[in-house]
């Protein structure tokens, strides 16, 4: 395909809590980073795609070039619910993809920690609807979502919190991670309920964090002899089609299934070619769903893709080896580009004790409630 | 000066409070595409057709599609309850809490009956008003 791209610096802060920082300086630090893993400078990049969410009014772009490099280039500031940093990593594809620009960089950050509870709590006109309404609340509308596919193949708490299992074993192999601590079945069963069937550890951790990338031309990346360089073979994204009970019960299925099989056939690849997956796991119920919605198993088999352990590290199909936003930590406008740092480093082979056996290609998925679904595709050359 | 309490508002703009009739949910279908919506719009989101959409009163009877139990909750919102998704008869999803059922998921049947009952809620906006929701309960 014509002006392919490629990830030729690609990196992430270990997500955390910083009460002392702020939301451009930890910006700055992902994106001094990525130019360091590109060997590049401020000075070569021509243009900055910035997602951030909680800012969003407030030029976070610009607030990093003002810490790290002020060279005039154009911003483009995103936000798109948890697909900010995906929007933005996207459009900064779209750049090189048409041909602007030879080199950018794509920038996600986010402070979350102590955010509390998501969603539901909008300040209206008139008297509050949550609580007496039913629940807008996240882990309850992606409760729902998870109600829905046990209505529809009778998955059960149990499998659910399977997925919470993996995901924290998953990130003790990731210093980068939030965490890095086992949860054992009964302990993520026996956890807070929050919004039946979700528990507190089936529920992503708030965190700050921030994640960059620098994406640039196959040209460019001739130029600068681009060894660690992935290709990005895809790049879809989709709103919310209508559909019977999205307005009600937002839909996260379908623009999942519209955007995976725009990006499959753009890479030329189908599921079962994946090495590994990064997928919106935002609450355990979440993964289940996008393992038939990626294609990563047959509709009504994702109960037993989780029991039988393909999901895993070592497994048929690794799902969320980074620990995944259940434990790795979910900074909105940063997981997107969180996701590329994994899967891009994973395709590099440096991974090291959670390295996927000859991983070649790898995808990475985002859902922003609402809907956004952004996912895209690398492969190593 | 009157003392005769002033009438109920809608906690949605979707819930019709009639002077002499029943309160009920209103919905709307699209005469292009029979998409049904729950309030009323100009122009259907499933197809696009303008000036197509008729106002209807959505049935006071559906199914429970499916569920979430909510414990934890913003400040001041007492738990637990059930969060609702409600299929209604004859079109129409809805939102809403589930009450005279335990909370419990091994009680609670996707696909169960239910019926949308209306009461008045303890909640009132910041000048005292007095609000009408409306529920699910087992029908
Ligand atoms: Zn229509």
């Amino acid at each position: 395909m014509a002006n392919d791209v490629y990830v030729i610096g690609v990196d992430m802060i270990k997500f955390g809590k910083f009460p002392d920082r702020t939301v451009p300086s930890l910006g700055a630090e992902a994106a001094l980073l990525a130019l360091d893993d590109a060997g590049l400078t401020i000075q070569d990049m021509q243009a900055l795609y910035c997602g951030n969410l909680m800012e969003a009014n407030a030029m976070v772009g610009q607030r990093v070039l003002q810490e790290i490099g002020q060279t005039g280039i154009p911003v483009v500031n995103c936000a798109n619910a948890c697909a900010t940093g995906a929007t933005a990593f996207r459009e900064a594809w779209i750049a090189i993809k048409a041909g602007i620009y030879d080199v950018v960089l794509a920038v996600g950050v986010e402070k979350m920690a102590g955010a509390g509870l998501l969603g539901g709590g909008r300040k209206r006109k008139g008297i509050p609807t949550e609580g007496l309404l039913g629940s807008g609340t996240m882990p309850a509308v992606f409760g729902e979502a998870g109600m829905e596919h046990s209505r529809k193949y009778g998955t059960t708490f149990e499998q659910f919190a399977k997925v919470s299992v993996k995901n924290h074993h998953h990130s003790t192999l990731n210093p980068k991670a939030r965490y890095q601590i086992e949860t054992p079945l009964d302990e993520v069963m026996g956890a807070e309920m929050i919004a039946y069937p979700n528990t507190k550890l089936m529920c992503s951790v708030n965190v700050d964090g921030s994640a960059a990338a620098v994406l640039c031309s196959e040209e460019k990346m001739r130029q600068l002899g681009g060894s660690r360089a992935v290709k990005v073979t895809a790049s879809a994204l989709t709103s919310d089609r209508w559909t019977e009970r999205d307005l009600t019960m937002p839909d996260v299925s379908t623009c999942t299934r519209e955007a995976a099989k725009a990006a499959y056939e753009m890479a030329g690849c189908g599921p079962e070619d994946l090495d590994l997956v990064e997928l919106h796991d935002c609450f355990a119920t979440a993964e289940i769903l996008h393992y038939e919605n990626l294609g990563l198993c047959g509709d009504g088999e994702a109960g037993r893709m989780i029991n039988e352990g393909e999901a895993q590290l070592g497994g048929r199909i690794p799902v969320n080896v980074s620990g995944g936003l259940l434990s790795k930590g979910h900074p909105l406008g940063a997981t997107g580009i969180a996701n590329v740092y994994e899967v891009c480093t994973q395709l590099r082979g440096e991974a090291g004790a959670r390295q996927v056996d000859d991983a070649r290609i790898g995808l990475t998925h985002v859902i922003g409630l609402g809907s956004a679904c952004a996912i895209h595709v690398f492969e190593k050359q | 000066m009157s003392t005769s309490p002033s009438p109920l508002l809608p906690a949605v703009p979707h819930l019709i409070i009639p002077e002499s009739e029943e309160p009920y949910l209103q919905g709307s279908r699209c005469g292009q595409c029979e998409a049904v919506f729950v309030g009323t719009r100009n122009v259907c989101s499933a197809c696009g057709a303008r000036d197509q959409m008729t106002p209807f009163a959505l049935a006071n009877e559906g199914e429970l599609y499916v569920f979430s139990i909510v414990h934890r909750s913003f400040p001041g919102i007492e738990v637990p309850y059930v969060s609702a998704v409600v299929d209604l008869d004859g079109g129409g999803t809805v939102k809403g809490n589930l009450i005279g059922i335990e909370p419990d998921p091994e009680k609670i049947k996707m696909g169960m009956r239910v019926k949308t009952v209306f009461e008045k809620t303890d909640r009132k906006d910041a000048e005292g008003n007095e609000y009408l929701a409306y529920f699910f309960q087992p029908a």
